[in-house]
């Protein structure tokens, strides 16, 4: 208790040391919940797209049921398929109605009949989508191929070489703020030479002396923490009905509030570490 | 209670601090260390607190062995041993109050109890109107009794004063050396550092001289200077 009120002195007295301490952490903080919230929807949405029909085959008209049985059967014997959703033409236009539910003139201008039935094809592996879509067009029953490995693909690699910069970008941030913790906390150090050295006169041990000047590592990186995470939460509030109407379709939102508290807690985990790790070398390296 | 044996101390630039010094001090000792500036007092204070080792010699104090003493172990030292500082060393942005409890502080005294005991010591050393105001709004004397308060609050086998009557009026100086005297009285050794030739030669207490970091004098009853 006597720490935390010599860490609270230290603070309240070099105010301007101490606001930079935490805006640097905050910023840190700040990139780091902006890529755990990239991290989480991107993953989503590639967990969205993994997860839909990745090769889509139109049947004709003239298709006979046997026909799309063998087709299926075929499909099934190569062992690469993961899932075959068979839709008919009377599921398509269900579909169609729950889409276009609150546009009636486009209700009006369709109905079973002109809707093809389709089977609706998920790979083990990504890979084995074009050998599929292949198979499929070769198939006289077949009309139309659609499929995205294209997206999910470029979806991923995207999103990888965006997670790299994330760590990256927040591995950096998180040195700078360290080392000016060290300074901050090191030249706080100095100003209190004479007082530190009257205590250890009068019997203090060495880690009475330390101790305020960790705790004072800690709460910079707590208060700097929760500022940089209401920043990122408070955007990210901001943006949502932007980024709901962009992805349309894709069922991300609305994001659970036990990630945002998780990630505070990891933040805070962090925090601790840097707070702790930074005014340990401080003391190390200013107070012999 | 402390036992100084062929004690040297040469410092860094290689000039002598202390020569071969031999001194002993029996428990509930009042005892003046005097001699010019430079003759070696403030370097025996040093050595007794162990902010220095000696370049030779051993030092006991008490139960404690200076220079085998192992440096976590330091801090047990400086518990037992109340200093009065020549420059005081008390902080400046602290009350009189809060400077006192600081060596109750460090050893992890209950806040109730160490402030029972700072209200005693302030009443013992007559400044407990004070103890709220921070030491530059107090006069020297007031200053010298703080430090002195700080130095006892842990009822101290031995106390260590350097120069407390330095900047005093001879009044106050007087007042400051009855205070000492009166801790001496029941039961704590008192070492006390002075230039003050009328407090030693009146007080008729032990006297041991120093000269360029020699002892030249040890007398039970002495004065200031032998003429």
């Amino acid at each position: 208790m006597r720490h935390l009120k010599t860490t609270w002195r230290h603070i309240r007295r070099s105010p301007y040391q101490a606001f930079a301490a935490v805006f640097i952490m905050a910023q840190t903080f700040f990139v780091l919940t902006f890529f755990a919230f990239f991290i989480f929807t991107s993953s989503r949405i590639i967990a969205y797209f993994e997860s839909v029909p990745q090769v889509t085959a139109f049947f004709k008209d003239e298709a006979k049921q046997e026909d799309i049985d063998s087709l299926r059967q075929k499909l099934e014997d190569t062992d690469k398929i993961a899932k075959i959703e068979f839709s008919s033409k009377l599921d398509a236009f269900e579909k169609y109605k729950e889409l276009f539910k609150d546009d009636p003139l486009s209700l009006e201008l369709v109905n079973a009949d002109i809707l093809p039935s389709s089977f609706g094809v998920s790979t083990n592996k990504i890979e084995d989508l074009s050998y599929v879509a292949d198979m499929l067009s070769k198939s006289a029953v077949v009309e139309r191929v659609v499929f995205q490995q294209d997206l999910v693909k470029n979806l991923s690699i995207w999103t990888n070489a965006l997670r790299k910069i994330g760590i990256v970008l927040s591995i950096i941030l998180a040195l700078d703020a360290m080392f000016l913790m060290i300074i901050i906390i090191g030249i706080k150090i100095s100003q209190k030479k004479e007082e530190i050295e009257i205590v250890r006169l009068i019997g203090a041990t060495s880690w009475y002396v330390r101790w305020p000047f960790i705790y004072e590592g800690i709460f910079y990186g707590i208060v700097g923490a929760f500022f940089g995470w209401l920043l990122g939460v408070g955007l990210f509030w901001y943006a949502t009905p932007f980024l709901e109407s962009f992805l349309k379709g894709i069922p991300l939102f609305p994001i659970p509030a036990v990630f945002f508290a998780q990630l505070l807690g990891v933040e805070f985990l962090i925090a601790i570490f840097l707070g702790i790790f930074s005014s340990f070398l401080a003391v190390l390296r200013y107070l012999k | 209670m402390i036992k100084l044996d062929k004690v040297s101390k040469t410092f860094i630039l290689g000039s002598s601090g202390l020569v071969d010094i031999t001194l002993v001090i029996d428990k509930g000792e009042f005892v003046f260390l005097v001699g010019p500036t430079g003759s070696g007092k403030t370097t025996i204070f040093r050595l007794l607190i162990r902010d220095m080792l000696p370049s030779k010699g051993t030092i006991i104090v008490g139960d404690f062995d200076i220079v085998k003493l192992p440096h976590h172990k330091v801090p047990h030292l400086r518990k037992k041993i109340g200093v009065v500082f020549q420059d005081l060393k008390l902080l400046m942005d602290r009350t009189i109050f809060e400077n006192v409890v600081l060596p109750l502080e460090v050893s992890g005294v209950k806040p109730e109890e160490a402030k029972k005991r700072v209200e005693a010591v302030l009443t013992q050393v007559g400044i407990l109107e004070h103890y709220n105001k921070f030491p530059i709004q107090l006069s020297g004397g007031e200053r010298q009794r703080a430090a002195i308060a700080r130095a006892l609050v842990f009822s101290p086998d031995l106390l260590l004063a350097d120069e407390p009557t330095g900047n005093l009026d001879p009044s106050t100086g007087r007042d400051i050396v009855n205070l000492l005297l009166g801790i001496n009285e029941k039961g704590t050794t008192v070492v006390m550092a002075t230039h003050n030739i009328d407090i030693v030669n009146n007080l008729q207490k032990r006297v041991v001289a120093l000269d360029k970091g020699r002892v030249i004098r040890d007398q039970k009853k002495g004065k200031y200077a032998t003429s």
